[in-house]
């Protein structure tokens, strides 16, 4: 072994070696900071294909893709799915008389041309259907931290299979506001505001053929004015890229949208579209100047399905994944300030865990055998005090026996004293009557025989 | 759809617990499709890193080679020749560089090995190596495993490893076989011809054919690894590269006419070695492999096994590490019976893990 240790690697970073790279155009030599030089190449390298190899990765893996869906029962959350995804995904109507708010999730496969895309949907049943509303936020963010949680548990585990790992954490949530035309309602304040931090929020205002151009313009403002007024962090579609950066930031001014859903076809012209039709005219979904259909099937699928996926993992995920942590107590930086690792912090838990437990098991096996021990003196007890009450009752019983005995044996002695009375007066009644002084010693004597037997 | 386990290593990888899917016709255009551009335009604003290590003797024309695959000077020329005399010991040294070509930014860091095999005693003269190799897979881990993550962890570990093989023409040395047996569970290894102008094309055949056979009978696979196929047509594209690894390469990184044309090639009395003809040497073959079809493959390969692997490892030997105070030793420990917590000891691994 001595020689790997005396040859311990030791790495050279020798930038300070090389001297200016020789390149045709002298311009091209820019360090991009301090650590890296940027090297001119002569000819053809071949990387310049390396996003198409990443692309293939992903177009071979599959795509995953979850949207939650909340708002009130029949505000039009299947429709609108339904119409964004151009398919009809046999979603029930639910009843009304739902006791509590119950997520329903469903996973559905898309494919478009080479795309495959898993798509789950999270429905919120029974939201604002209660009467007492104030546990209707609960769920849905028990939900969402249960998602989260159940990735953490993948992440943290020792044999772990991430690529595999069927990612369920929502990306985007769609939240459906009602047409009232007047402000937000407290209940999706509340909702909302308990949300924000846990996933990106996407407020559309549900039903929009119910509401007049003018009327949506000042609803919209009133809405985002009491979004912004509350608090509440909405998800804002990223600008920091120039080719998207335009059309993003003209739609954020947008928001939120106003949408319309329908699978329904009717003719127009002579196409069919997507409509909804009234006897005072045809809304058609897919007119911009009918409604914000179109722009919300943009922004959410085509242009920022990747950068709401990013989101949700590197920001939400993230921040719960930290709080997790410091709530189980570990932290980057020990007592002294010396980096403490993880796995250093977690390993002194679980000895503490193994010991809490041990101390424990030892107490309740103490607990355990003093009861048996009393229970056993219990019982014993018990056991003599039956004893003394049996030996008591055959006392009794002995003395009874005697009494009793006492009492035959005098009735006996009656009995005959009796037998011989009963005989001696029969003698005398053979012989012949003599006077009835003996009938009246007989009378006097069947009176003593009478009295005698009653 | 739900079923399909990629690259899953060991039998007890936990499996994937995705929902029963039900398959949707969509009854017309939607627009999912241009997720792919949205992935390519974040890819080429986040750039790449590729990590390449090369291995073997002084002399081989490692720099060379380098400098070729990359079209620049990517070494000066030899470190070796700049610090005098050859080490005394095993040095790795490292250099890193951004190129860029029609928009995509490479971050390439090559790490060289001046003195490997060198010594008169090379025992365990792959230690220092796979000690860096080990070392990278530790700092990702431990940027991983923080409270507070960063957004892109810097990815340092070693993404492939080029083995120069000395063009003896007779079969691989017991220095090559100990050291490629100990890489390729942890690091993906393609093994070359070094200098392959010295071989004739027949010679170069059998080289190659009795290099296939002592890979074969000393379990070691190098990349592309036939247990990481994922289906028939990886299957085939590789197959082809198998039958032809490893491969017999020349070095140049000088420019010469030949017909007209401004070719890299070796210059020698009885006429130029061109290096990207393929009728010449197979220089191309590798270029092609590690960048242009085949780069993100190493660096997938590279995450989710061998890494995947390192931490499994590292995490079932947490018992072992420096005990603080109020430490109870509750259960005795199960494998190492070395105490203490040297990391040299820790690469001894038993020769039945990593199946692959």
């Amino acid at each position: 072994m001595t020689s790997s240790d005396v040859a311990r690697h030791t790495v050279l970073q020798s930038l300070g070696g090389l001297k200016s790279c020789p390149s045709p155009q002298p311009g091209k030599e820019d360090k991009v900071d301090d650590s890296l030089r940027c090297l001119s190449i002569n000819g053809r390298v071949g990387f310049e294909n390396l996003p198409d190899q990443l692309v293939n990765r992903s177009i071979q893996q599959g795509f995953c893709f979850n949207i939650l869906c909340v708002g009130e029962t029949g505000i039009g959350k299947s429709t609108l799915i339904d119409t964004l995804f151009n398919t009809n995904f046999n979603d029930l109507e639910s009843s009304h008389f739902h006791p509590n708010v119950r997520l329903k999730a469903q996973t559905y496969e898309l494919q478009e041309s080479s795309v495959r895309l898993k798509l789950t949907i999270v429905n919120t049943v029974g939201f604002g259907d209660q009467i007492n509303k104030e546990e209707s936020y609960q769920p849905i963010v028990d939900y969402i931290d249960a998602q989260f949680e159940a990735y953490l548990q993948e992440e943290l585990k020792i044999k772990r299979s991430l690529f595999n790992y069927h990612d369920s954490r929502i990306h985007a949530c769609l939240y459906f506001i009602s047409p009232t035309g007047h402000s937000l309602k407290t209940l999706d304040l509340l909702t909302m505001k308990s949300l924000d931090s846990k996933v990106n929020i996407i407020p559309v205002i549900a039903k929009a053929d119910t509401i007049s151009k003018t009327e949506l313009q000042k609803f919209k403002l009133k809405l985002m004015s009491e979004l912004v007024s509350n608090g509440v962090q909405i998800y804002q579609f990223p600008t920091d890229d120039e080719s998207i950066s335009k059309i993003n930031s003209s739609m954020n001014g947008q928001l939120p949208f106003a949408v319309v859903g329908s699978m329904e076809e009717v003719k127009l012209g002579n196409k069919m579209v997507k409509a909804r039709q009234y006897p005072w005219g045809i809304v058609q979904v897919e007119n911009e100047t009918h409604c914000d259909f179109v722009k919300l099937r943009e922004m959410l699928i085509c242009t920022n399905m990747e950068d709401l996926r990013e989101q949700t993992h590197t920001r939400h995920y993230e921040l719960y994944r930290r709080c997790k942590l410091e709530e189980m107590g570990f932290k980057d930086v020990g007592p002294e300030n010396k980096p403490v690792s993880l796995q250093e912090a977690y390993e002194i838990k679980r000895h503490e865990f193994y010991g809490e437990r041990q101390r424990k098991e030892e107490e309740m096996k103490q607990m355990f055998v003093q009861r048996v021990k009393e229970k056993e003196s219990i019982l014993k007890e018990a056991e003599r005090e039956l004893q003394a009450k049996f030996e008591h009752l055959k006392r009794l019983h002995q003395e009874e026996r005697m009494k009793l005995e006492e009492k035959r044996r005098y009735l006996e002695e009656e009995i005959n004293a009796f037998a011989k009375k009963k005989a001696a007066s029969e003698l005398l009644q053979n012989q012949p009557l003599n006077a009835s002084g003996p009938s009246v010693k007989k009378d006097k004597d069947r009176k003593k025989f009478r009295i005698l037997v009653l | 759809m739900a079923g399909t386990s990629k690259r899953s290593t060991s039998p007890h990888a936990s499996r994937s617990s995705s929902p029963k899917a039900s398959p949707c016709e969509m009854f017309g255009y939607v627009g999912i499709e241009a997720v792919l551009d949205q992935l390519k335009i974040k890819a080429m604003k986040t750039g790449f890193e590729f990590n390449i290590m090369v291995v073997g003797r002084s002399g081989l024309g490692k720099s060379t080679m380098v400098n070729t695959l990359f079209k620049s000077k990517v070494w000066k020329s030899s470190p070796v020749n700049k610090l005098g005399p050859l080490p005394q010991t095993l040095q790795l040294q490292s250099v890193t560089h951004t190129i860029e070509e029609k928009g995509v930014k490479l971050k390439l860091t090559v790490t060289d090995t001046p003195g490997f095999g060198d010594q008169i005693n090379n025992d365990k003269c792959w230690d220092p190596i796979l000690n860096y190799i080990n070392d990278q897979y530790e700092r990702y881990l431990q940027e991983e495993v923080l409270i507070t993550r960063q957004h892109h962890i810097p990815d340092t570990r070693v993404h492939i490893c080029v083995y120069f093989v000395p063009p003896t023409g007779h079969c691989l040395r017991p220095l090559d076989i100990e050291f490629l047996k100990r890489l390729c569970r942890v690091v993906n290894v393609v093994p070359v011809i070094a200098r392959a102008d010295s071989l004739t094309l027949e010679e170069r055949e059998s080289f190659r054919w009795q290099i296939q056979e002592d890979l074969k009978n000393n379990g070691i696979y190098v990349y592309p690894q036939k247990c990481f196929d994922e289906d028939s047509n990886d299957k085939t594209l590789n197959d082809k590269i198998r039958e032809k690894i490893p491969f017999a390469v020349v070095g140049a990184d000088r420019e010469h006419l030949v017909n007209g044309k401004c070719v890299l090639g070796r210059k020698t009395k009885w006429g130029i070695i061109e290096v990207e003809n393929m009728a010449h040497c197979e220089f191309p073959l590798l270029r092609d492999l590690l960048i242009r079809s085949h780069m993100q493959d190493l660096k997938d390969i590279t995450h989710n096994v061998h890494y995947e692997n390192y931490r499994v490892h590292r995490l079932n030997e947490s018992h072992l590490l420096t005990k603080g105070a109020g430490w109870v030793t509750l259960s005795p420990p199960t494998r190492r019976n070395t105490g203490g917590s040297s990391r040299g000891q820790r690469w001894n691994r038993d020769e039945s893990e990593n199946a692959c």
